[in-house]
This record gives structure tokens, C-alpha cells and sequence, in this order.
């Protein structure tokens, strides 16, 4: 296994340095494409090392709604190799909150306006927490993603 | 006087309905803010109710230019998620298409351009030698538009090695034009002095925003997935990646003109593929998708379109994710804007092409404080081009 880590990305050991026992479990899918399981409450700490120490440049993040809770990936493309980090943190379902990274990156401002507004996650300390794509014309607390919004869907005696 | 002018959210800038909110004061854009959601259709959800086969058509439908590089990242990742290789004479007919849709995609652009700087003649011609390329696809694909190739594994038609010629007596033709437009604007000093200097996004800039595709490359990040994490022909084929140091909206149009000639070279090069490759070798049969999760990339004309799905082993997708390259780029503009004057603001939103909406409708400015009209979007294009005039004449 750990050859395998070498061989897929030297940033990977340069994480497990830094960050110890904070990663959870490294599971590489091929020698492009790795998914670190990471705790969310140093998600500000991975990401500074990561966006500004190791250069990655940060793709876009994906939120969904699992049995473990909720999930986020962090997806960072090392373009000098072409190989994908996904930073994977599990969040409370009851609580979901996680610190923003808008402050280290401004890529991040948009689409953790749209994962609040799709899942209801928190994202604690955001610059500019507005509404990004149903300003105006959406109610307040409904989150179309989560799948309690399904089954309320699926029986129609729960529709509001 | 501060002013608010709306772009949107139905404007021939944009591909898609949206709203732009100029805060100007006198004649200088002062802040941005940037509504969406006019049009929100929900394809992520969707696309959990469909089959894997299903969802190339659904996400052909994300973006009606370039059409093709939405099922080309998500074919990439699924090819992942099931470790399948493709064969060679796939690959080919993919890059053939996906260099086809760089081409029509940049002309659109290129054209849209010229209008808004005043040259509708730019605009009239290069529309006319896009033509021929639309036609190459109606004749490869049966669709002018959405072309219904790609498939899991494979494409679904093959290009007969008899069409081959037809589509290389295109591209020598295009080649031509192409040489007349390089030298028509690098060598008109009226476009030179609206667009050098105009809507600069520094490199810096660049990589906190994430910013992908030419509106990257024209500010020195040299970033092109086609390279970086080679799918589909490329690794296959010599090329090479067009970047600019400036980052102006005059080094966006120069990265995306010589990016043309790198796909005419790139279309000849797989055409000269196919004729080794067995005819009909065209796909790799699935029977299953595996449980999992898989990421895929692909280069579109306007930068890198990102897909990742999750699998549970069943035949629809558990999360799908679409980052499309707009997405990124689109949020650049309160750095290329601000501080610019109105009649610039036009081209610099145009210059990281955001595509255009079939439907125009009217946008007014208002006073912030009377709430009195000023300018609608028409106008705004018109200040744009009498600017050009202006600097035409004094040339003169």
C-alpha cells in the first residue's frame, strides 16, 4: 500500500507528515486518483497546505447526503502530473457545520454558497453567506438535496 | 451619481440567464454582484433518475455550444469507475469531435467579439466559416448540434474512412480563413488599443479564483487537462499548449486563435489515426458498472469540465457532480471589471466567453437613488462600439 501512495502522488506522504494521525484512512483508486478521509475539524489547516505549500489547484467541491451522515470531497488537481486529491470529511447529519475556505481561496466562495443552499451545510466564518442561486424565489430551510426532502416527495401527505 | 447597471438576466453575453449589477460611479464599474438561479434545471438531480446511457443525453444538454465536452468527462469517468480501455480508432473519433467543437465554439466566440467592439463585419464572416464546420458535423454525427456520440466504452458512429477526405478538404479551407482573421486582428491597431491592457486578470488572480481553460492560458497558467491528465487521442497526437503572459482581454483572443490551428493540426493528425485503425472498431461492450467513484476531466473550448459520480453497483448514478468551466470563470469578473469604464465592461465580460442566451430580452439601468432608467443592454453595446469609433477616428 505504501508503495502505491508513493507511486500516485509524493503529496500524499507530504500530508501524512504534517497531519498524522488527522487522516483518517488514504485509499488510492488508481495512480491518478486518491480520496483522503480527513478531519473536518482541520479541513482550514489541510486546505492552507495543500492550495498554498504544495500548489494544487482547487477544482470544486461535492456534497451529498450518505448513510454516514454528510459528506463534502474537496477535489485538488496537481496539474503538474495530472493526478486528483480528494480531501473527504464526514459531517454530523443532526449538525453540519465546517469552517469556510473562502478565506484561503476565492474559489471556494460559490459553491459553498450552493452546498448550503442544496444540503443545508454550514459553513462557518464565509465572507459573503448570501444565496447563490435561489435568491429571492426559494423558501427559507427547505434543502432540495437532502433526502428527507425526497421522501416528503414521494408521499405526497407530507408535502408542504 | 452611483448607478446601477444590470446585465441580464436575459443578455446575448450570456449563455445562460443571469444577472450582472454594475455598481458605477460616473463612468467606472465600482463593484459586481452576480445573481443566478433564473434557470436552474435541477441536472445533477436529474441525472440520479436516469440510466448511465440515459445521462449522456442529459448532460449533452448542459451547455448548447459545446455540447460534446460534457459527455466527453463523464464517459472519461465512467471509463474510470469501470476500468475500461477504449480503443485506439474511440479515441481518435473523440478528439475528432472534441477539437471540431473547439473550433466552432472560438469562432462563436470570436465573432460575438468582434460585435461588441464594433467590427460586424468580424462578426458576419467569421459566422459564415463556422458554417462548414457545423456541416462537418451534421455529415459525422447526423446533428448540427448535440451530437448523441459518446457512449459508455465507445462512440456510437463511426467517421468511414471514405468521409475522411471530405472532412480534410474542410480544414485546409478553414486553414485559409484562419490565417486571414490572425493577420486582420494582429495587425489592426484599432483592436489593439480596445483590448491591450483592457480587463486584466493577473496570474495571481488566476489561481486564487481557479480559473480554467484560455481565460487561464492568457495569463500565464499553463494549465490544459488534454495534457496534464491525457484522455482520448491526445497523448496520441503532437500539439502543443498557447498560452499569453498579459492576461488582457487582447491575450485571450490571441490564446484562442492560435488554439485553432493547434485543433486543425490535432483533427489532421487523428484522421491519418483512423486510416490505420480497423473500421468499426468503435466501442468496448459494458455489461457493468461497478459499485464506486470515479472523476473524470476533459478539456472544453472555455476550459476544464469536471464530472464526479457515485455508483452503488446499480444501473443510475448515486451523486452526480458537474463543475463546468463558467462556473469558475465567471466569478473572475470582479477582478477584470472593477475599476474598468463602462463601455470596457462590455468586452471584458464577453472576454472569458460565457457563452450567449438565445433570448434577448431588455435590461435598464437604473439611478440608485431616483430609480430613473439610464441605459439597457443594447445601448451598453452600442457605448462599447461608439468607443471604437471614437479611437478609429482619431487613428485617422
Amino acid at each position: 500500500m505504501n508503495e502505491r501512495i508513493m507511486n500516485a502522488a509524493p503529496e500524499i506522504l507530504e500530508l501524512q507528515k504534517h497531519f498524522g494521525k488527522e487522516i483518517y484512512h488514504v485509499e488510492v483508486r488508481s495512480d491518478k486518483r486518491a480520496v483522503l478521509t480527513v478531519n473536518p475539524a482541520k479541513i482550514t489547516e489541510f486546505a492552507e497546505v495543500l492550495f498554498k505549500k504544495l500548489k494544487l489547484r482547487f477544482i470544486i467541491a461535492s456534497a451529498m447526503e450518505t448513510d454516514a451522515g454528510f459528506e463534502i470531497l474537496y477535489h485538488f488537481s496537481i496539474d503538474a502530473s495530472g493526478q486528483i486529491l480528494n480531501l473527504r470529511v464526514v459531517l454530523d447529519r443532526e449538525n453540519p457545520v465546517i469552517e469556510s475556505l473562502t478565506v484561503i481561496f476565492e474559489a471556494a466562495n460559490w459553491i459553498e454558497r450552493e452546498m448550503h443552499e442544496i444540503l443545508g451545510i454550514q459553513f462557518r466564518n464565509h465572507p459573503n453567506p448570501e444565496k447563490l442561486i435561489s435568491e429571492g424565489n426559494w423558501a427559507e430551510g427547505v434543502y432540495p438535496y437532502r433526502r428527507t426532502e425526497e421522501k416528503a416527495k414521494a408521499n405526497p401527505k407530507h408535502e408542504t | 451619481m452611483s448607478k446601477i447597471i444590470p446585465i441580464g438576466p436575459y443578455h446575448p453575453l450570456q449563455e445562460e440567464p443571469e444577472l450582472f449589477k454594475l455598481y458605477c460611479e460616473g463612468e467606472i464599474v465600482k463593484d459586481i454582484k452576480w445573481e443566478t438561479g433564473y434557470n436552474h434545471r435541477g441536472i445533477e438531480k436529474l441525472s440520479e433518475s436516469k440510466t448511465f446511457d440515459q445521462v449522456f443525453f442529459l448532460v449533452e444538454r448542459v451547455c448548447g455550444i459545446c455540447s460534446t465536452s460534457h459527455p466527453f468527462a463523464f464517459a472519461n469517468c465512467m471509463e474510470e469507475i469501470a476500468g475500461i480501455e477504449i480503443t485506439n480508432r474511440t479515441k481518435y473519433i473523440r478528439s475528432v469531435i472534441g477539437e471540431l467543437e473547439r473550433i466552432h465554439s472560438h469562432l462563436l466566440w470570436l465573432g460575438l467579439a468582434g460585435h461588441f467592439l464594433g467590427y460586424n463585419t468580424v462578426f458576419m464572416w467569421v459566422w459564415k466559416y463556422r458554417e462548414p464546420v457545423l456541416d462537418l458535423f451534421e455529415m459525422i454525427t447526423g446533428n448540427r448540434n448535440s451530437y448523441a456520440m459518446f457512449k459508455i466504452g465507445g462512440v456510437r458512429r463511426d467517421i468511414p474512412n471514405d468521409k475522411i477526405p471530405a472532412i480534410q478538404e474542410v480544414l485546409r479551407g478553414l486553414k485559409k480563413k484562419l490565417d486571414m482573421l490572425v493577420g486582420a486582428v494582429m495587425d489592426d491597431p484599432v483592436i489593439h488599443a480596445r483590448t491591450k491592457g483592457v480587463g486584466v486578470l493577473t496570474r495571481e488572480d488566476v489561481i486564487d479564483y481557479a480559473a480554467v481553460g484560455p481565460t487561464a492560458r492568457a495569463s500565464g497558467v499553463d494549465i490544459d487537462v488534454r495534457r496534464d491528465d491525457p484522455y482520448a487521442a491526445y497523448p496520441l497526437v503532437s500539439w502543443k499548449v498557447i498560452t499569453a503572459k498579459e492576461g488582457d482581454v487582447f491575450a485571450k483572443v490571441e490564446v484562442r486563435l492560435l488554439e485553432m490551428y493547434e485543433s486543425v493540426s490535432i483533427i489532421e493528425q487523428c484522421l491519418e489515426g483512423l486510416k490505420k485503425e480497423k473500421e468499426g472498431d468503435i466501442e468496448i461492450p459494458v455489461d457493468e458498472i461497478p459499485a464506486g467513484m470515479g472523476t473524470g476531466r476533459a478539456e472544453a473550448p472555455r476550459g476544464e469540465v469536471f464530472h464526479f459520480v457515485m455508483t452503488d453497483g446499480s444501473n443510475f448514478p448515486v451523486r452526480h457532480k458537474i463543475r463546468a468551466p463558467s462556473y469558475v470563470n465567471i466569478a473572475t469578473f470582479k477582478k477584470s471589471c472593477i475599476g474598468q469604464t463602462i463601455s470596457d465592461a462590455t468586452i471584458s465580460l464577453a472576454a472569458v466567453d460565457p457563452c450567449y442566451c438565445c433570448t434577448e430580452r431588455m435590461a435598464y439601468a437604473y439611478d440608485a437613488a431616483t430609480g430613473k432608467k439610464l441605459l439597457n443592454g443594447s445601448e451598453l453595446v452600442r457605448l462599447s462600439q461608439a468607443k471604437t469609433d471614437e479611437i478609429r477616428k482619431k487613428m485617422i
